[in-house]
């Protein structure tokens, strides 16, 4: 038997998610990304003597629309505490951290693999502030501390450990991922740590109810590393219990050069790291009109877009999906829906030529060549048959190389098609003309040449004769 | 002109009516600090530049008649509050060559009112210690007596009020840190509700108990200066949103048929006969100003030591991992790496009682005894506040000695830990609660002064000031000054 068989995982994310904040949690110092070192910093990132932290509210705003997403409770009061450990570039000697009372508690997410539908559930989420940065590259013999990312506003969202493949694993955090860039609460810019995720593994036999000794993997930074390093994790601890060895609980590195995991810190000598309530912030009372008015100004969630596109525009369930899953994507639809009628021809053209150029240049959808404008004129034109839907692939390439509009292409190429019913019939006498041994043999039953007559017709009008007219004026003629 | 013996009303008519400039009056104290500072160690720091500067300033204000509320009037400043561009060392080596890149709140406040800064006065390590012989800038002495502690951690401000080196300073008070020294040098002292006064800039020790305050001379000067710094701050996440209380309008009025209680578990401790008999003294003032006595129980009183011996710790233990040598202060020499650098600056900037202390806080945040301790001592805090809660139903405020005695010698209780603790016993439960207290003088035992503590409820500072004041229209304890 396979030992995939026998084993099972047992999986558990933590993702912290940087929110996107003009300022710190705790202080009114910028969080813009790469300013110089420690020009972001003020006496409170600092940890001065004497300085207090005060509580940025636009957090609050956005942990409870990311609860509510997360379809969980938002704690009134909630409250702050103190992680006590010493790092250099933890300027305090603590973190403020949510202990009891997170912001966010008890929720859920369905997900969707090639197995099916799932629920994940959410412990909970919760506020905390970020560390700086100890820079080791630039210097010699000593380091260098960086404290401008020092208290940027975090949301860390902890599973429960309902995560039994690396699939789903990825499935949920490309969830997450989806509901944050929804909410515009963060960037969700994973190669830059703006989203990190944390795979506590374990395994353990199928049927068995306790669960394995878990090891941490940490700062895996795409959602390919993740896949990757939990599956590396699970063959790992398989291979070590299977030759009788025991797994230790530890915090492990992924090495995506190698595609490894590695020990980082034993857990034995992790740092007890002394919770207490945080003395210098009252716990903060959240107001139910305050909720309630975070939630109506809550924009359209995946699901609930899903939902619409399928009813409003008539799309089916695939393409309702993928226009849903990326709110950009979603939008650049909707911006197309403006210029054009067809939600059909307008997806498909969004998730075939748009998507292919987008892929081979490696481009945002918000960097496109070809705005949400000019793609619905290009389309308008399609459906008053200006141009054909095989010109308009043409026009496209053209508009991204370029830049020019739709009309200006058209005109400058002279692609407008030809739709007078005098001009197509004299391209089809000469077609006629010019084959009159395919004329014979269509006349002596062989129907299928109607359409060599067809693409004869079509390729004398370099494409621009419309194609229906073509056929019923040339059935008629060839009927004669 | 004796300018040290002005009440501060005296003082602000005196410049007002231009008997004498801010900058004579400044001139007059700078040169009584030269001359008498050398034996008692009351100031770390004299910013004679600066405070000359402000005289100066206030002066031109007098003269184009644009005179702020407290023009002119010097004081001294504990050296826990941050002041831009003059040491800051919070009694520390660990912060001996710390220079605040910014104010803290109270300071501005004062600034703004005019006051004058002579200088920032010598106190206990980190605010710990009840006798200001912590402090890495050397003891500070009685100047009642110079064998003798001025009590602590504000050692230094109730020293120099106290020796007329300032006419008032500001202090704080975690435990009785305003209090007590008030009570061992003679002085009124008094620490308001929790919230009251910014502790933006004032370098944490406890920071649920932790509150600025004043050292004087009387209680018409604290409620003054008190007036002047408290108020609602957005950068202290904890002050109350109240704006300052108006402690000056019903400081004369009578107390006339106002109710006092007396803590029978207070006076059912062991009190030598002359604290007894003072205590006894100032009730009978208090009857014939005609207030009424009520004996109170406070039951969870006893407990107050023990939580605040927990909790203080344990938030001192976290608030001071900052002090680490990357960023300011004291660094170790040569350090091999991170951690060596960590565990040497600590090791050596710090205090033999402020490392007791970091000791004790981490232990009792520690996983398997945070409900033990931490926690179990948070629940009984609540028990102590539900005490005075309930007594102040019944009463005013509540009246209790402020120090098991009067000032005792130096080096008497540094090795016994315990008993320097005992310091408190009275004054930690306003602490622990956040109510307002302070202390009078209320009577003297060989030529040592003693004073009473009177504990308001919430928010009830100016009926403090008001009994406090009552008291001192009626007697002569506040007005007696030790000699130099």
């Amino acid at each position: 038997m396979n030992n995939k068989d026998i084993w099972e995982p047992v999986i558990g994310l933590e993702i912290h998610v940087q929110l996107s904040t003009k300022s710190k949690l705790f202080s009114g110092a910028s969080t813009d990304f790469g300013a110089l070192p420690n020009t972001q910093a003020c006496n409170i990132d600092l940890a001065l003597p004497g300085v207090l932290p005060v509580l940025n509210e636009e957090v609050l705003r956005m942990a409870i629309m990311l609860g509510k997403a997360l379809n969980a409770n938002i704690n009134s009061p909630t409250a702050f505490a103190r992680k006590n450990y010493f790092y250099p570039d933890s300027p305090k000697g603590y973190q403020i951290s949510q202990m009891d009372k997170p912001i966010v508690e008890d929720g859920y997410l369905d997900i969707e693999t090639s197995k099916g539908k799932k629920r994940i559930g959410v412990t909970r989420a919760h506020l905390e502030e970020d560390a700086g940065k100890s820079l080791h590259e630039d210097f010699e013999g000593f380091s260098g501390i960086d404290l401008n990312r020092a208290g940027t506003p975090l949301l860390e969202i902890v599973s429960e450990p309902d995560i039994a493949s690396p699939e789903e694993a990825v499935a949920y955090l490309k969830s997450i991922h989806s509901i944050i860039r929804y909410l515009d609460i963060s960037d969700g810019n994973m190669a830059e740590g703006s989203m990190r995720c944390d795979a506590n593994v374990s395994v353990r036999k199928k049927g068995e109810e306790i669960l394995g000794t878990r090891t941490e993997t940490k700062n895996v930074n795409s959602f390919r590393f993740v896949e990757k390093a939990i599956e590396y994790e699970i063959k790992r601890q398989i291979h070590q219990l299977e030759s009788g060895n025991t797994i230790t609980q530890e915090t492990r590195l992924y090495d995506s050069q190698n595609n490894t995991t590695r020990p980082m810190r034993s857990k034995e000598f992790a740092n007890d790291y002394r919770y207490f309530p945080e003395p210098d912030l009252l716990p903060v009372k959240l107001e139910k009109e305050f909720i309630e008015e975070v939630l109506t100004s809550m924009p359209e969630m995946p699901t609930q877009k899903k939902e619409r596109f399928s009813t409003q525009f008539n799309l089916n369930e695939y393409d309702a999906d993928l226009l849903s899953a990326d709110k950009d994507f979603a939008d650049f639809f909707e911006e197309v829906l403006k210029f054009s009628v067809s939600p059909k021809i307008a997806a498909n053209w969004i998730m075939g030529e748009l998507s292919a150029e987008l892929n081979k240049e490696n481009l945002n959808i918000k960097d496109t060549k070809v705005s949400s404008k000019m793609l619905g004129q290009l389309i308008s034109r399609i459906e008053d048959s200006t141009i054909s839907g095989k010109i308009a692939k043409d026009v496209f390439t053209k508009m991204w190389s370029t830049g020019k509009d739709v009309d200006t292409i058209i005109e400058e190429e002279g692609l407008k098609q030809v739709t007078d019913d005098k001009e197509i019939e004299s391209l089809i006498d000469e077609v006629i003309q010019n084959n009159p041994e395919q004329l014979k043999q269509y006349q002596s039953g062989k129907d299928r040449l109607f359409g060599f007559f067809v693409g004869q017709v079509m390729k004398v009008s370099k494409g621009k004769a419309n194609p229906q007219q073509v056929n019923d004026i040339l059935k008629v003629k060839l009927e004669k | 002109m004796d300018l040290h013996k002005f009440s501060i009303s005296q003082l602000l008519d005196g410049l007002k009516n231009k008997q004498f400039s801010s900058t004579e009056l400044t001139k007059h104290y700078l040169k009584r600090i030269s001359k008498h500072d050398d034996d008692l160690n009351s100031y770390i720091s004299v910013t004679e530049d600066l405070a000359l500067k402000q005289a100066d300033a206030a002066d031109k204000r007098y003269h184009d008649d644009k005179a702020l509320p407290l023009d002119g009037i010097p004081l001294a400043h504990k050296d826990i509050f941050c002041t831009k561009g003059v040491l800051t060392t919070c009694g520390s080596k660990m912060l001996a060559n710390f220079e605040a890149p910014y104010s803290s709140t109270v300071y501005e406040r004062l600034n703004s009112k005019g006051m004058v800064m002579l200088g920032k006065t010598n106190m206990d390590e980190f605010a710990m210690g009840s006798s200001n012989e912590t402090s890495y800038f050397g003891p500070v002495k009685n100047p009642w007596n110079l064998r003798n502690v001025p009590g602590g951690s504000s050692g230094g401000s109730a020293a120099c009020v106290s020796a007329e080196l300032a006419p008032v300073a500001t202090a704080t008070d975690t435990g009785g840190s305003i209090r007590q020294p008030a009570s061992l040098c003679g002085l009124t002292g008094i620490k308001p509700t929790y919230g009251r006064v910014s502790r933006f800039g004032m370098i944490a020790f406890a920071s649920s108990l932790d509150q600025g305050g004043v050292l004087s001379r009387s209680a018409e000067d604290a409620a003054l200066v008190l007036e002047a710094m408290s108020g609602h701050d957005p950068k202290d996440s904890t002050s109350l949103n109240y704006e300052a209380p108006d402690l000056i309008s019903d400081i004369n009025k009578p107390i006339k048929g106002m109710k006092i209680g007396l803590p029978k578990e207070f006076f059912e401790k062991e009190m030598p006969e002359y604290s007894q008999k003072s205590i006894q003294q100032a009730i009978e003032v208090y009857k014939n100003l005609g207030a009424e006595f009520v004996e109170i129980s406070l039951r969870n009183i006893n407990l107050s030591l023990p939580i605040y011996y927990i909790i203080a710790p344990a938030e001192c233990s976290a608030n001071l991992s900052r002090y680490d040598g990357v960023r300011y202060g004291y660094r170790c020499n040569d350090p091999k790496d991170i951690d060596d650098l960590f565990m040497r600056t600590r090791e050596e900037g710090f205090g033999a009682e402020v490392k007791r202390r970091i000791l004790i806080g981490t232990y009792v945040l520690s996983a398997g005894y945070y409900d033990a301790y931490y926690l179990k001592a948070q629940k009984c805090r609540r028990l102590v506040a539900n005490d005075f809660l309930e007594a102040f139903e019944k009463v005013d405020v509540i009246l209790s000695p402020t120090t098991p005695g009067t000032s005792f010698k130096a080096g008497e209780k540094t090795n016994n830990p315990l008993e320097m603790y005992l310091q408190d016993i009275f004054t930690i439960p306003a602490n622990l609660v956040g109510l307002p207290g302070l202390s009078i003088p209320c009577g003297e035992h060989e030529g040592l002064p003693l004073g009473m503590q009177l504990i308001g409820n919430s928010l009830e500072e100016a009926k403090l000031l008001q009994f406090a004041h009552s008291y001192q229209l009626n007697t002569d304890w506040h007005k007696n000054m030790p000699n130099l």
